[in-house]
């Protein structure tokens, strides 16, 4: 560990981790299966076996007020389903989670008024018959705080304020506004009921890179002036590199790796982590740099046994095929999935820093 | 077959296109979407086209490979293709040279596939439909080709039908559709903005060194500056309908010297670097019908000057690029 420190590159911020943490939502070993056996009565005639789908397999993480909180993997690894349990659109099938010390219902209006979402894709999630004005006051009028669109239209106005776009746009419709002006519109929307807890899925994956910027930038200013928490999902590495405080790393419904961003993305614990952050087009980085990848994420409906990643891991063994890995501590922070640590444990920098001249032009 | 020539400067191009202009006609009049394109791409090389959405690249590929669709239409400018003039071909010909000398790969693998064909089956047709070969042979090049493209137990896999593949896998069956008349230029849209990071890698360098073996050129359309560093030999960068930047990749990526390119460069997030802020070029992109005058970034632009709203930039020589910009 001594040779990591001296690649240290300087003026890096320690993670701001407030003295007396607040936990605002507590997930607790969290199981949500799918039963996707052939509906209804060909699924009785063909007397077929029981099929389940485990999106996510017993999970447990807290996000504490303030922070920004991100899963990463690829898709069907299980974070978005992760999203919306939190969002209380599905039902946990075992396990708790808990917002601001109450466990989370599936009533949506009584939890839903510290939760909001932002989705991906800002063409498909704004109904393109309304005009922004009803998109904005849609969701104070489903938690009865106003009686119609018209009586919301002062927190319409400061919600379009707050993301920098005009008054007078709520009398326009969705076809009118760019991706970059739609997703600030989605935002607005979230922020109307001054909710406490955003999720995010991924927000800027639909997004121009310029235009991307713009909509991170506005998401860090809104989290400085109210305060707001971010549960941020992402397969864009480098995005969640630049927003989140601490990074999970999800792999076919585990969280195969947990701790601060700086740690995940300099000292990559697990394998899979060390895929993903090699597998990321690296500007300035030469070809040879990264390891090959193999494989694709196998199917949820039957998980390999032992560690899920061993039939794509370099460093499988024997033990890997047989027995589930048991969760070992990096440092206070930092825990992984993995019956390796050890021996993956290594600095990851030469890479990272030859990115980092590369975005100095 | 194939010639040991690395792509030079001086080895005549393979496509040529020369003050290309698409308009899109309009109840109201013309509307211009590409204006006066020019470059060139040697035969194997990889040239990298980037912009936002909206700002031409995709419509320059449409152009070249013929796919154009009415109101669009090239108002100007001619396309060289060995030599040859093709803007100006009848359907027919088009047809039997988008298929033989020129492929097309898109970015939705799932929607380039016919879901109710087998693999083998949409592997032979193509195979049968360029080249003289019988069921039998075409069957056996599809296994080759399957084999070549990384995907296992072969003989099975062809007679499994699309939604039977990841998408990983059915961008690389397009790859190898694409390649399977050993094209000699490729156009690729977007290739791998649906895929995961993990399997973007693998498509790339398939992609990659495919090309590179076959001596395929590709003209590769996206948005990630990090996909083109990745695999690119020539990056061209467009902006409202114009070529703004070309040149080598190393030149464009490090140095980049429009102030667009700049800016798109310093917005990406940093893996390394943890900024408060990203740096962010102000407003969007002006619509096609709200074009300024003189050069079309110049609202947006940090280093304007007062000639810059009233002249258009040439594209003009700057160390090893071309560069349109009057504050250079």
């Amino acid at each position: 560990m001594n040779t990591a420190k001296q690649h240290e590159p300087e003026g890096l911020p320690t993670p701001i981790v407030p003295a007396s943490r607040h936990a605002l939502m507590e997930v607790q070993d969290l199981h949500i299966r799918f039963d996707v056996a052939s509906p209804g009565l060909s699924g009785l005639f063909k007397r077929q076996k029981k099929a389940v789908l485990q999106a996510v397999r017993g999970i447990s993480f807290t996000v504490y007020q303030g922070e920004t909180f991100s899963l990463v993997g690829e898709s069907g690894c299980g974070k978005s389903t992760v999203a919306r349990a939190l969002a209380g659109l599905y039902t946990p099938s075992e396990g708790s989670i808990h917002h601001a010390g109450r466990p989370l219902t599936g009533d949506s209006t009584a939890s839903g008024r510290g939760i909001q979402m932002i989705f991906q894709d800002p063409y498909a999630s704004l109904n393109p018959r309304w005009r922004i004005e009803r998109i904005i006051a849609e969701p104070l009028i489903l938690q009865n705080r106003v009686g119609n669109t018209r009586q919301a239209r002062p927190q319409v106005a400061a919600a379009l304020r707050q993301v920098g776009l005009g008054e007078a746009d709520m009398f326009r419709f969705p076809h009118e506004f760019s991706g970059g002006q739609r997703q600030r519109i989605s935002i607005a929307r979230a922020l109307v009921t001054q909710p406490d807890f955003l999720i995010c899925d991924e927000p800027t994956s639909a997004l121009d890179v310029s235009v991307q910027a713009q909509v991170l930038n506005l998401m860090s200013d809104l989290q400085d002036n109210l305060g707001l928490t971010y549960f941020f999902i992402s397969h864009n590495m480098s995005v969640v590199a630049h927003c989140s405080d601490r990074v999970g790393v999800m792999y076919l419904g585990r969280i195969v790796e947990l701790g601060p961003v700086e740690e995940i993305f300099r000292h990559p614990g697990h394998p899979y982590t060390r895929m993903l952050i090699d597998a990321i087009p690296k500007i300035g980085a030469q070809p040879g740099d990264r390891q090959p990848i193999s494989g694709d994420v196998p199917s949820p409906l039957s998980p390999p046994a032992g560690c899920a990643f061993h039939p794509r891991c370099p460093l499988a063994s024997e033990l890997c095929r047989l027995e589930a890995p048991p969760v070992s501590r990096l440092s206070e922070q930092h825990h992984i999935e993995c019956h390796h640590p050890a021996a993956v444990a290594r600095p990851h920098l030469q890479v990272l820093t030859a990115i980092h001249q590369g975005e100095d032009q | 077959m194939h010639q040991d020539t690395s792509p030079a400067p001086s080895a005549p191009p393979l496509l040529s296109v020369e003050g290309l202009s698409v308009e899109f006609m309009h109840r109201k009049g013309a509307l211009k979407a590409i204006h006066d394109v020019s470059f060139s791409l040697a035969p194997g090389e990889i040239l990298g086209v980037v912009g936002e959405s909206g700002a031409g690249k995709s419509l320059t590929g449409s152009a070249i490979s013929g796919l154009l669709e009415a109101p669009g239409r090239i108002s100007a400018g001619q396309i060289f293709f060995n030599g040859r003039r093709i803007d100006n071909l009848s359907e027919a010909d088009r047809r039997q040279l988008r298929g033989r000398k020129i492929s097309c790969i898109f970015q939705d693998p799932l929607t380039s596939l016919n879901p109710v064909l087998t693999i083998g089956e949409q592997l032979t047709e193509t195979l049968r439909a360029h080249l003289p070969l019988n069921a039998q042979q075409a069957r056996q090049r599809a296994l080759a080709l399957m084999a070549e493209v990384g995907i296992s137990s072969a003989e099975q896999r062809l007679d499994q039908y699309p939604h039977q593949f990841s998408g990983g896998m059915r961008q690389r069956i397009i790859i190898a559709l694409a390649l399977c008349v050993e094209p000699e230029l490729i156009i690729a849209d977007e290739p791998t903005t649906a895929l995961d990071v993990s399997v973007q890698a693998q498509v790339l360098s398939l992609l990659k060194r495919l090309c590179k073996q076959h001596r395929a050129a590709v003209m590769l359309i996206t948005h990630d500056m990090g996909v083109i560093a990745e695999i690119c030999d020539r990056v061209a960068v467009m902006y409202a309908g114009r070529l703004i930047e070309i040149g080598p990749v190393q030149q464009v990526v490090m140095q980049p010297q429009h102030p667009y390119t700049r800016g798109l460069m310093a917005s990406i997030p940093s893996l390394t670097e943890r900024r408060p802020r990203l740096a962010q070029i102000d407003g969007a992109m002006p619509r096609l019908n709200q074009l300024p005058d003189g050069c079309a970034f110049h609202p947006r632009c940090v280093k304007r000057t007062a000639h810059c709203s009233t002249q258009q930039p040439a594209l003009d020589v700057s160390g090893l690029s071309r560069v349109a910009c009057l504050n250079l």
